[in-house]
């Protein structure tokens, strides 16, 4: 079983929901990333959803698109991110990992050569923004062969019929996007996504994880209610933004504020 | 060309966010279910002609073919177009569509502000809102073009993310869309983006090539020997080519931004000088570093100064039809006066790389041969620049 099947088996036994932290991989600086996911684990992460930045993060609004231009002044590659995943592995073997970025790194490092270093290096999922089922033919496959499960989105905008394809292509969980708009956009109608959820049920059995808008406890709670799995990323990030100098005080803000949803999650 | 998902061979496709999917798959069927209506094409055509001025005239460039002394050199006019380029007739096009799909607002993203202008000036013309992204080097540069949307009624939000230039602004409208996508219609002004984009830019300015080779049967008595026009996303390029490629005995040229020097790094060539990636929502030619990082871009000229291409040309280089070369900033500046001085044209400083390549050209071609020219734009808008490089204050 994958790490990210055995995860919700594991949560689900205990009658909890996944809380599923975002964060731009060497942001504000490379040396800061594995002391963040570790202690993002301490604090209550489920899985750890690691941003590759890339030079033009279309999808994502401005408080990511910030932390990928702080991750990219240090020239954070993807060969640099993988090793940073080798090295939490080194002292986690648990908590699954799952890369979420934009396909073009991804084909410069060739596609086969990504799935299989990948793998090497501890990876169980990955999220290509700008990659939908239709045009994955041929490295979807190869993620699968190497045991990456393929995260894809859901949104607001997508039919039926899309949600059908999704889930075939998909494993691991699926990822609904609760609003349009790019990341770190406002306001969330909890009754919407309940019934967007329960029309995805249709389609899977996959876990179904729900993300962007969410910022505290009290969001994550609501959402917690009707999903498998909270995604946190813009919230977290702004604890970054805070405070760029000083690592210390983001792991602390970020941890605090993912063990406030934790709790909430449990209550 | 394209198959039915958009793909130019390798290149082109669908590469967005799951959001976007159904809109572009909406745009897709709407453009498809209108571009055969007889309606539509009577409507298009009738803007063409009487808001345009189309046809452009093809016009002989006498004293610069003596000049040369090779080549009978052609200028296909479309500065003489309304708003002074090229980008019009695609943005009438995608602004019938809007309005057939419902959409009451626009948006656009712009480089050197003709295709902001151009959609500032359908927006008013059709009574929408409009607003356009433009990168904030460029808001700068191409001061008088902001002026224009702005009196047009558009409003202009200048990028300040990434390079600040057309990229950016790209980036800045595809996250606008995404947000707004049930009112919204975003006007591409280039042969870029996700299918159908590349696919309906480039019919929309066939009309360029369709009456090119019409008029040059007419002047010449034959078809022209080559065609050289300017890339940047390469809309005004495709739209020349289009309707020759099927002509065999005409040798294609797209002339890129070598900036200060393809060897110096500081260019705005992915052709030339590129890699195969994926960006903005189609596979094509980058410029791009060994992690996949886009890199930044060198030109004059703002409308060039973009480091992908539309997908075709990359599937026209790769099948040798097209032959794409690069004219540093220098050579297009000296294309830039020659065609002011020779001829009482101020072209745009990126048709002036078009201009540079043909003077390159022409003198190695017999004087039997032909050459067409695609002026894409009237050179106005670039006098700021041109007086600064010259030290000149106006
Ligand atoms: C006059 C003119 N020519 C050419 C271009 C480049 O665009 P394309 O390569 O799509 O024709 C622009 C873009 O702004 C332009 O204004």
């Amino acid at each position: 079983m994958s790490r990210i099947a055995a995860c919700f088996q594991a949560l689900q036994a205990q009658g909890k929901t996944a809380l599923i932290p975002y964060v731009t991989a060497g942001d504000p600086h490379p040396s800061i990333t594995v002391p963040l996911m570790h202690q993002m684990v301490e604090a209550g992460a489920s899985i750890i959803e690691l941003g590759v930045p890339f030079s033009d993060p279309m999808a994502d609004g401005p408080t990511i698109q910030l932390a990928h231009e702080r991750s990219l002044v240090h020239n954070t590659s993807l060969t640099d991110i993988l090793a940073m995943v080798k090295e939490f592995r080194q002292t986690n073997q648990t908590t699954p990992v799952v890369l979420m970025g934009y396909l073009n790194p991804i084909e410069m490092m060739g596609y086969e050569a990504f799935a299989k270093a990948a793998q090497a290096a501890g990876v169980d999922g990955v999220l290509t923004v700008d990659l939908p089922p239709e045009e994955g033919k041929e490295v979807l496959p190869l993620f699968k062969t190497h045991g990456l499960d393929p995260i894809f989105l859901v949104a607001p905008t997508t039919p039926a019929h899309r949600m059908q394809a999704i889930a075939e292509a998909a494993s691991g969980f699926i990822y609904y996007v609760s609003l349009k708009g790019v990341t770190g956009a406002n306001t969330l109608d909890t009754a919407e996504v309940a019934a967007r959820l329960k029309q995805m049920r249709e389609y899977t059995q996959l876990p179904l994880g729900v993300g962007f808008g969410i910022k505290d406890a009290a969001t994550a709670k609501a959402v917690g209610q009707v999903a498998d799995a909270v995604v946190v990323g813009s919230a977290l990030i702004k604890q970054v933004e805070a405070t760029p100098d000083d690592h210390t005080a983001i792991i602390k803000n970020i941890s605090g504020l993912l063990a406030s949803m934790r709790s909430a999650l449990d209550a | 060309m394209p198959d039915a998902a958009g793909h130019f061979g390798a290149y082109g496709g669908r590469f967005i966010a799951e959001t976007l999917m159904e809109p572009i798959y909406q745009l897709e069927q709407a453009y498809n279910s209108l571009k055969n209506d007889p309606k539509f094409q009577a409507e298009f055509d009738y803007d063409l002609k009487h808001y345009v001025g189309r046809p452009s005239p093809l016009y002989f460039a006498e004293r610069l073919t003596r000049e040369l002394g090779g080549a009978k050199i052609f200028l296909k006019r479309e500065d003489l177009n309304h708003t002074g380029a090229h980008k019009i007739n695609n943005t009438i096009g995608q602004a019938i569509l809007a309005k057939h799909m419902g959409k009451t607002r626009i948006i656009a993203e712009t480089g050197a502000g003709q295709h902001g202008v151009a959609s500032a000036t359908i927006a008013a013309r059709l009574g929408l809102e409009c607003v356009v992204y433009m990168g904030a080097e460029d808001v700068k540069r191409q001061a008088p073009n902001v002026f224009r949307m702005k009196l047009l009624g558009a409003t202009v939000v200048p990028v300040h993310s990434g390079s600040k230039t057309l990229k950016d602004a790209l980036n800045e409208a595809m996250r606008d869309w995404v947000t707004n996508v049930d009112n919204t219609f975003y006007i591409i002004g280039t042969v870029a983006g996700p299918h159908p984009y590349p696919a309906m830019v480039r019919d929309f300015q066939s009309v360029i090539g369709r009456e090119a080779r019409q008029q040059i049967l007419e002047q010449d008595g034959r078809l022209p020997d080559a065609l050289v026009a300017c890339v940047g996303g390469g809309s005004n390029a495709i739209g020349l080519f289009h309707p020759f490629l099927a002509d065999e005995s005409v040798a294609i040229y797209g002339v890129e931004a070598a900036g200060s020097g393809i060897s110096t790094g500081k260019h705005a060539a992915p052709l030339t000088a590129g890699k195969s990636g994926v960006l903005h929502g189609n596979r094509t030619y980058l410029m791009e570093d060994d992690n996949g990082q886009i890199i930044e871009t060198h030109s004059i000229s703002a409308g060039l100064d973009y480091p992908g291409v539309g997908p075709e040309h990359s599937w026209l280089k790769d099948l040798g039809r097209a032959q794409y070369v690069a004219v540093t900033d220098a050579q297009a500046m000296e294309g830039f006066h020659t065609l002011t001085r020779k001829e009482g044209i101020i072209p745009a400083l990126e048709s002036s790389h078009a201009m540079a390549y043909v003077m390159e050209l022409a003198p190695k071609m017999p004087k039997d041969q032909s050459i067409i020219m695609c002026l894409s734009g009237r050179g106005d808008k670039d006098i700021n620049t041109i007086a600064r490089l010259e030290g000149i204050t106006l």
